[in-house]
């Protein structure tokens, strides 16, 4: 979801027999549920599937402060304005933590966002999408962070020590973004005016397929789920993950008193799940590759947040230094 | 990024606890980290102490976690209670 289609680099997977013995310990570890910590040996290809799922992961954070940030300035009352700021703060807290993470694995943090820059690794396709309306602030805590939620959990458990730890610390402060995302659409539903209602409703219409969207492709054209189950590092399939969200989204959305904008979305009494549309997976494809306006624009206001700033970074280096040669 | 140092962090959660490990900050002098380290570790009250190490001054046990250096507390089960059978009418101890 915060990390699509990550490549494992490998084209079917091996059986314990046909690995060295130290891929063997590892497999084995990982078969037992022991953590891989960054001093354990672990195969070339799993260090690497984790540097590209953990900087695209902190990547995601990091730019997902973007569509927000657009609405702090704008924000309807002060109340809406310091939880939004909060929000924000977590965000960047999050890239924080995963980026240590994937430090962890021996990558450097400024060459990956070097290559976030020159878009040789890609942020989540939701944040490619912009925030048109307040409502997109509710529906963004909502349905995005809601997704990031169902996705997060199994991510807790993931083989590797510390991007599950990382995990574990953000899970815990993301269900104040889905609260207060929907208290946000709520508040609108019940106390707005028709304008207000419209509002929510259109937001919900254009980040419905989007977040469904964040769960990567369908099954049976997601080539490297089946090498990072085996190493554990995902746990259930994107189809999988995709129907959880949606059968636990859909009662809060009737509650809402909105709608889908799918006509095929109804409960399906045999299967004890939601039935839903076909998925536009060229969008998806097409946005991933960072083609869409917006996702250059994030692109553009990354670098030029990171460019800007240097003089800040730099003054507190020369300020550093000038305290420890006071000191001496 | 590169011309930062790396810290660890160790926070306090509550007075009369010991300080545990919850992660890393990047920063230009300890100072720097402490303030860091409190906007990232501990804006929900999760913490009543900091400390910061530079992760440069940390020296660790190497490899796996059943490594010959853990051996010597491995077959020396007369260290715990559980190794001492007591008759039941002294109970508990």
């Amino acid at each position: 979801m915060y990390a699509q289609q990550v490549d494992t680099g490998s084209k079917s997977l091996k059986t314990l027999d046909e690995m060295g013995p130290e891929e063997r310990h590892f497999q084995e570890k990982v078969n037992a549920e022991t953590k891989i910590e960054p001093k354990n040996w672990m195969p070339d290809g799993y260090r690497k599937t984790l540097i590209r799922q953990i900087s695209q992961h902190a990547h995601s954070e990091i730019v997902g402060m973007l569509p927000e940030g657009n609405w702090l300035t704008r924000a309807p009352s002060l109340k809406r304005k310091l939880q939004l700021m909060a929000k924000i703060q977590d965000e960047a807290g999050h890239g924080l933590y995963l980026y240590s993470a994937m430090e962890t694995l021996g990558a450097d943090r400024d060459e990956e966002i070097e290559k976030l820059h020159r878009g040789e690794v890609k942020f989540s396709s939701i944040f490619t999408y912009p925030t048109l309306s307040w409502a997109d602030m509710g529906a963004i805590g909502w349905l995005v962070d809601g997704a990031a939620i169902v996705n997060q959990v199994p991510l807790q458990r993931c083989s590797y020590g510390p991007y599950a730890r990382a995990m574990i610390r953000v899970c815990k402060e993301e269900s104040f973004h889905q609260r207060q995302g929907y208290e946000v659409l709520l508040t609108m539903m019940r106390e707005g005016t028709d304008e207000q209602k419209e509002m929510v409703q259109d937001a919900i219409n254009r980040f419905w397929w989007p977040s469904l969207m964040m769960f990567g492709p369908s099954d049976d054209n997601s080539p490297n789920s089946a090498q990072s189950m085996a190493w554990k590092i995902k746990r259930h399939s994107n189809d999988e993950l995709r129907q959880r969200f949606l059968d636990q989204t859909v009662p809060q959305l009737e509650f809402l008193g909105c709608t889908a904008p799918d006509p095929d979305l109804k409960w399906n009494e045999d299967t004890g799940h939601y039935d839903f549309g076909a998925i536009d997976w060229q969008e998806f494809f097409d946005v991933l590759k960072g083609h869409s306006p917006t996702g250059i624009e994030r692109i553009q206001q990354r670098k030029s947040a990171i460019d800007e700033g240097r003089w800040v970074r730099d003054a507190a280096v020369a300020y550093a230094e000038k305290q420890k040669a006071s000191a001496a | 990024m590169a011309e930062w140092t790396l810290f660890e962090v160790f926070v306090r959660s509550k007075h009369g606890l010991n300080h545990k490990h919850v992660g890393s900050v990047h920063a230009a002098d300890a100072t720097m980290a402490l303030e860091n380290a409190r906007e990232l570790y501990t804006r929900r009250n999760e913490g009543v102490s900091i400390w910061v190490v530079p992760a440069a001054q940390i020296t660790a046990t190497a490899g796996d976690e059943k490594d010959a250096f853990f051996d010597p507390a491995e077959d020396k089960v007369y260290r715990h209670a559980s190794f001492y059978k007591l008759p039941p009418e002294v109970d508990q101890m």
